[in-house]
């Protein structure tokens, strides 16, 4: 299991755009990946679950990967949370 | 005439025939399934009726590809992903299996409640994302209702109201027309997104709701579009007939129904410069300022807060010329710790979508008092205790700024700005409390920029003349040609007398600048302008020639610098200047200028 934290860097937080990329991106893996905000822990494979956490700007969450392709995984949502997410 | 006030949610004005739309509810049947076969086949029903449903979505998808519409797109793609969403689902299989409800039942029931939940956020945003759900609930139900009727057993049924609130959560879809007259108006209570994606734009030129606002996914789609509208009306919308005269003005956010005359002409004169000025800036807003002869040009913005990044790449501006930081200052009775100030930039940098942004140290004193300060009554406050020589005088209010500005850069691309600078002193002083502070934020563990550019405003004649110095000192220069005019010419520029005698294009002003970009390129030190110079027409092509890099000013004047910029070429820049140059008058600098410009616009 990997875990790491990111900061939201998309203007108006998680919303529609970022959720959609972000669950396309997660579906290409097999690895269960959830987002953690506070206490409240969410599966990413519902564009429901990640706009109901609302995730705003600047906020920190942490995202769970668990699986065979973790690593893979964790280097492509890496370049999401870090590079892709703060034009979307 | 009627006046109906809404929120502008797309700019523009639009004159046309109203179609009000309709809407129908979708009601429960009340229906319980008898058996597991009868359940089975509803279950089976729900999964043809999201495929039916995610194909045609891809279709309409395909279309807005062609087109090119990136905001239609990508809403249709968030649809495509809300229609197989496990929640939804799981929880509308489960009412159908446990409670026995029919297909259509359950969607109506799911949909209303996610709809409410939505509904109830405490966010402008995720409120609005109510209608989306409610568009693609609409839409399998549209496809469960063509099942059940090629079926024969249509169970249609109005004015049912859905899970809570004092409107339907789903209502009937399909009754959105696909054939509109010329030149329609829609009034509606409320769009689909997907409804507003799909439309004849050749045909509907606007639309009014009751509902929604300026982050709905209908708004957000008519503004990328193009078309007017105005949102969030309220139920005085419902006094409109099809057929009515429509104004609709997107940008004042009003609605007006069979304008007298004179109205009419005011706005169809008013509908035509509004083209003129959007044609200009739709061209202009996503190519680069790059001269004809190949040199680019930076437009940046001057901003006072996070808020105003939104307009800044509206408008085409590609980074921030200036942060002023005093707005934070303003209305309060004592100095924002660094924690708010830290709060403050990081905002404006999480906007910033990682493009430069120069932030300027806190420029108090002169025109801009706050009484918390204690500040006393100056004979010659231009000339007096301000900016940086306030910053330099109290360490602890600097210091706390240059943490907060520290800190904050990790989340963007910062570059630090003094202001008022009148010599090469000062600038190692400030430069010296800049390693303090960074001192102590090594020591206390805290993450911050250690590279971080160091810049000045040239705004002080002795800091202009002795530009070659002072560039040694730091990374960048930018122009303030407001203070330097002043300074320069000796006019204060708050008293009325003497207004006239404020004038940017004097010449020993312009010499100055021109030493300032010389010395500037000479010594490899970015030199832009951020006064009101920058935003004046009649400079750019002189300033241009002078070898001005960086053009900064308020976000919507970029358009109209840049459109200059893209149609000259630096070679015939560097004539005018030459020509300027040797003029012994502002007046004839400004005809000269003014002719030049005319001759461009032709």
């Amino acid at each position: 299991m990997i875990t790491k934290d990111y900061v939201i860097l998309a203007p108006q937080g998680m919303h529609a755009r970022p959720a959609t990329t972000l669950i396309k991106l997660v579906k290409q893996f097999k690895s269960v990946v959830s987002l953690r905000k506070e206490e409240k822990l969410v599966r990413l494979n519902s564009v429901l679950n990640i706009l109901s956490m609302t995730a705003k700007c600047g906020e920190t969450l942490t995202l769970v990967i668990d699986g065979e392709d973790e690593a893979a995984a964790a280097g492509a949502l890496e370049v999401f949370f870090t590079e892709q997410l703060k034009d979307l | 005439m009627k006046r109906v006030n809404g929120i502008g949610v797309s700019p523009g004005i639009s004159i046309g025939r109203a179609f009000v739309i309709e809407r129908k509810t979708m009601a429960l049947t009340g229906i319980l399934l008898q058996g597991e076969a009868e359940k089975k086949d509803e279950i089976e029903k729900f999964a043809h009726a999201v495929k039916a449903s995610i194909e045609e979505v891809e279709g309409l998808k395909a279309r807005a590809e062609a087109a090119r519409e990136r905001e239609g797109i990508d809403i249709l793609e968030t649809h495509i992903e809300l229609l197989g969403d496990p929640q939804i689902e799981g929880d509308v299989t489960v009412k159908i299996n446990e409670e026995g409800k029919t297909a259509q039942d359950a969607v109506i029931e799911v949909i209303g409640s996610v709809v409410q939940l939505f509904k109830d956020m405490d966010d402008e945003y995720m409120s609005g994302r109510a209608a989306d759900v409610e568009d693609i609930g609409n839409r399998i139900l549209k496809h469960l209702q063509d099942m059940s009727e090629t079926a024969g057993s249509a169970n249609m049924v109005s004015g049912i109201s859905g899970a809570g609130g004092d409107r339907p959560a789903v209502s009937k879809p399909g009754g959105f027309p696909q054939q509109f007259e010329e030149d329609t108006i829609l009034i509606a209570e409320d769009l689909a997104p997907s409804d507003t994606v799909s439309m004849d734009i050749k045909k509907v030129t606007g639309f009014a709701t009751q509902t929604g606002g300026k982050t709905s996914h209908a708004s957000i789609v008519a503004k990328s579009r193009g078309i007017p509208a105005v949102a969030g009306c309220g139920g005085e919308l419902r006094t409109i007939v099809s057929n009515d005269t429509i104004i609709l003005d997107g940008l004042e956010g009003v609605v007006i129904v069979n304008p007298g005359p004179e109205l009419l002409d005011a706005y169809l004169a008013k509908r035509e410069a509004y083209r003129q000025n959007g044609l200009l800036l739709l061209s202009l807003k996503d190519i680069p300022a790059v001269t004809r002869d190949g040199t680019s040009v930076k437009m940046l913005a001057n901003i006072s807060g996070p808020e105003d990044m939104e307009e800044v790449f509206g408008q085409g501006g590609e980074g921030v010329g200036l942060f002023r930081t005093e707005l934070l200052f303003m209305g309060r009775d004592s100095f924002p710790t660094e924690e708010e100030q830290f709060g403050f930039y990081k905002k404006t940098a999480l906007q910033s979508r990682q493009k430069p942004i120069i932030i300027r140290t806190l420029d108090i004193g002169g025109d801009k008092q706050w009484p918390y300060l204690g500040l006393p009554k100056e004979q010659n406050p231009f000339l007096g205790y301000r900016a940086i020589r306030i910053c330099l005088d109290r360490k602890d209010l600097f210091l706390t700024q240059l943490r907060a500005i520290l800190r904050a850069g990790v989340f963007g691309d910062f570059r630090l700005m003094f202001p008022m600078i009148s010599s090469v002193q000062e600038i190692r002083r400030a430069k010296q409390v800049v390693a303090e502070a960074k001192a102590g934020l090594v020591a206390e563990g805290i993450p911050y920029v250690e590279n971080m550019p160091v810049g000045i405003m040239i705004e002080i004649p002795s800091a202009a003349v002795t530009a070659d110095l002072l560039a040694k000192e730091v990374d960048f220069f930018s122009i303030g040609t407001n203070d330097l005019c002043q300074y320069t010419l000796a006019v204060d520029r708050m008293n009325e007398k003497i207004r006239d005698l404020y004038d940017p294009f004097n010449p020993g002003v312009l010499r100055l600048i021109r030493y300032v970009i010389e010395q500037g390129r000479q010594h490899n030190v970015h030199v832009g302008m951020c006064g009101e110079m920058a935003s004046d027409p009649l400079a750019t092509l002189l300033l241009l020639g002078m070898g001005l890099e960086e053009f900064s000013m308020g976000p919507s004047s970029i358009p109209a610098i840049k459109n200059i910029l893209v149609h000259n070429s630096v070679e015939a820049a560097k004539v005018i200047c030459k020509e300027v140059m040797e003029m012994d008058s502002s007046q004839k600098i400004q005809a000269y200028l003014k002719a030049h410009l005319q001759e461009i616009r032709k």
